[in-house]
């Protein structure tokens, strides 16, 4: 069991699976010599080599497509995104090419790559680095996305996406980076990634969530529980797939259904869980299901974000309305 | 033209070409790309052209009966292709675009399965792995991307610079002029730059990109490009086999040496249109077209293969009749490709197939069996 923070858990995952598969190389801006803006990588080049560990030039279109074909030869490239913000040059090559292989070539060619990308927002940061583009990649076929919202999930999750031959879009919520802590044990065997996860049992409404939002929802349950209101909190953990099969069975006890996340609410993950939950637990809805998310605005000025952010305080009202039907 | 203040603007004169057969078929030598090219070769790239013309005017004919949706016409573009794809070794790897039926001759891909994707039968009928020819491309210049990276991979196999003629590994990445313009070309040329990466950008500048005429992507020879991003370019006569072949061979010999990328400029001239759909007497005019027809690629190396007596009228006729042949199976074998299973498309999306997809392909099934119960 060791402590670590969402990046060392990273770090250590990607150290994993470097020496587990020499085919794994980590490639990106600032990965190599520096260890990352966000130190995701330290180390890694000065133990693996700078063939395995690689410096690229300034270009995201240019180090996923580089990826994909490095892919196509046998190797399993970890792309890293900088930033949210700046995946949108890579993404004609990852809508068009990374996501597409496989199918254009019914079935014959594999992509396994792995393209992590820092999102969310409150850090205090400029434009472009406080972005959540989740439903952009969940809305194309193609490509599996999943995102940690816990340490020991960052170090089990970023090796299962690694090894996966399907192309993974690997979200990191960079706020926990490096204030979320928690005790890791690296010798217990690993959820399966494609399963969300009830985090706090509760009986009255559920809550989901995933990444950054995660200890929020949690701490709507700790608020609530001393309103005398019981909170289910789950952690969607993997977006695309979407296993909502535990949302199902909560609904369905619960009647009520708030989702959560960073991302502008119009059309985002929360639009699809109401949609699939009103299929799936019609009967059982006690109340519309509400969702709690960023305004339909660009990210704002780092001096307001709170505002844009879901808190205590707008999930704690969504909750209290979903009591109001 | 000089600026007062910037000085010189980079040299707009044309550049020689690279030239060893002139339109008339006479050989003539270069100081540094010069081959000796045994009659078997000769006549092999006669008859790969020939036979590469006849699967383009069959297939733009099969367009025209309905029998394809489209196709993008290779003629006047055959000595580029069949010079580049023939100095490839097996283990070289090339990524194409869609016009690139010549390469994938030499390649060994059978042209009906070309077909398929301008049927409608599929997206891509083959497995690249099988002929180290990627599926084609249909995003202008993206690929560009995946074939450095794809020579990046080759350097991490150390399959460069080991003097193993089975072993070191080039890899091509085919593009139009059009496409130079596009940032993932562009990023494709900082990448190879900068890690020497085992590539030879094959540029075919046929001139048009649809409509719109070299100088509205370049105001430099394209070749010269390479050079500001720190690599060799040369400009070849793509009309002329042999010239292509000898600068390619050098290209993808440098390149499997170990001594990094280089940029090819074939100057051809696109014969026909960008595809079956297009129109191209709204944009050029046919003087021009003239001019180029005298500089057709497999007249020339007629000319020259009669001249040195590797050819005479029953040599020629005797590639004609198989180029006859080929084009009969293709008229029969494209109706004859099969027709794609709709509920396999569920199947294709990922290696492992997510549960909601699974339902989706039940709900399908359900959705057309319910139709047969109505029957």
């Amino acid at each position: 069991m060791v402590t670590m923070t969402v990046a060392k858990a990273l770090n250590a995952g990607l150290r994993k699976a470097l020496e587990g598969d020499d085919k794994v190389l980590v490639m990106g801006e600032d990965v190599g010599t520096l260890g990352g803006v966000f130190r995701i990588t330290d180390g890694l080049q000065k133990d693996f080599g700078d063939d395995r560990v690689i410096d690229t030039p300034l270009a995201e279109s240019g180090i996923v497509g580089t990826a994909v074909g490095l892919a196509l030869r046998g190797y399993r490239p970890v792309v890293e995104i900088q930033f949210d913000g700046f995946v949108y040059p890579a993404y004609d090559q990852i809508v068009c090419q990374v996501a597409r292989f496989h199918f254009r070539s019914q079935g014959r060619v594999k992509v396994p790559m792995v393209i992590r990308v820092p999102y969310g927002g409150g850090i205090g940061a400029v434009e472009h680095h406080s972005e959540s583009p989740e439903a952009q990649f969940v809305h194309t076929p193609g490509l599996k996305v999943v995102t940690c919202s816990n340490p020991a999930d960052a170090y089990t999750m970023i090796q299962q996406a690694i090894a996966c031959d399907d192309p993974v879009i690997f979200l990191e919520p960079k706020r926990l980076y490096h204030s979320a802590k928690a005790d890791v044990d690296e010798s217990a065997p690993a959820a399966p990634l494609w399963e969300s996860r009830v985090v706090r049992p509760g009986t009255d409404v559920t809550v989901v969530g995933y990444g950054p939002t995660i200890s929020t929802c949690l701490d709507v349950a700790t608020v609530a529980e001393e309103e005398g209101r019981s909170v289910e909190v789950i952690d969607l953990r993997t977006l695309s797939p979407l296993d909502l099969g535990p949302v199902f069975e909560s609904v369905r006890r619960t009647g009520r259904l708030v989702v959560v996340h960073e991302a502008q609410v119009t059309l985002g993950l929360g639009a699809e869980v109401a949609a699939r939950v009103t299929e799936e637990c019609f009967h059982s809805l006690e109340a519309p299901v509400l969702r709690v998310g960023g305004y339909d605005t660009p990210y704002p000025a780092a001096r307001i974000e709170d505002m844009f952010l879901p808190d205590l305080d707008r999930v704690l009202d969504a909750v209290d309305r979903t009591f109001g039907y | 033209m000089t600026d007062p203040v910037f000085g010189p603007a980079p040299d707009e004169d044309e550049p020689e070409l690279v030239q060893l057969l002139t339109p008339e078929g006479e050989r003539v030598h270069h100081p540094v790309f010069d081959l000796d090219f045994s009659a078997d070769q000769l006549r092999g790239f006669y008859r790969d052209m020939v036979l590469v013309r006849r699967v383009d005017i069959e297939a733009t004919a099969l367009q025209r009966h309905g029998e394809l949706g489209l196709w993008p016409q290779l003629l006047g573009q055959e000595a580029a292709q069949i010079g580049a794809g023939r100095a490839m070794r097996p283990q070289d790897f090339a990524f194409p675009t869609y016009r690139e039926h010549g390469f994938a001759w030499c390649r060994g891909i059978d042209p009906v399965r070309i077909l398929g994707l301008f049927r409608g039968t599929d997206q891509g009928g083959w497995d690249p792995k099988d002929h180290n020819f990627g599926l084609y491309s249909i995003v202008v210049g993206a690929h560009s991307l995946h074939a450095t990276g794809y020579a990046m991979g080759v350097q991490r196999d150390g399959a460069v610079g080991t003097g193993d003629p089975e072993r070191d590994t080039a890899v091509v990445a085919c593009f139009g002029d059009g496409a130079t313009s596009q940032g993932d070309v562009n990023e494709s040329l900082v990448f190879a730059a900068s890690y020497n990466a085992p590539v030879v950008f094959f540029c075919q500048n046929n001139q048009w990109a649809i409509s719109e005429p070299l100088e509205r992507q370049t105001r430099i020879p394209l070749y010269r490009r390479a050079h500001g991003f720190g690599f060799p370019g040369v400009r070849v006569d793509g009309n002329d086999v042999l010239a292509t072949h000898a600068v390619m061979q050098a290209a993808l010999q440098r390149a499997r040496d170990g001594q990094g990328p280089t940029f090819v400029e074939a100057y051809t001239y696109r014969m026909g249109a960008h595809t079956t759909t297009d129109d191209p007497t709204r944009y050029r005019r046919s003087a021009d077209v003239e001019q180029w027809k005298a500089k057709d690629p497999i007249a020339r190396l007629e000319a020259h293969l009669r001249a040195e007596g590797l050819a005479d009228d029953a040599y020629v006729a005797a590639v004609a009749a198989e180029a006859d042949e080929l084009g009969e199976r293709m008229r029969r074998e494209c109706q004859e490709l099969p027709e794609p299973v709709a509920r396999d498309i569920f199947d294709m999306v990922h290696v492992e197939t997510p549960p909601d997809l699974v339902a989706q392909q039940a709900a399908y099934d359900a959705h057309v069996a319910s139709f047969a119960e109505v029957l």
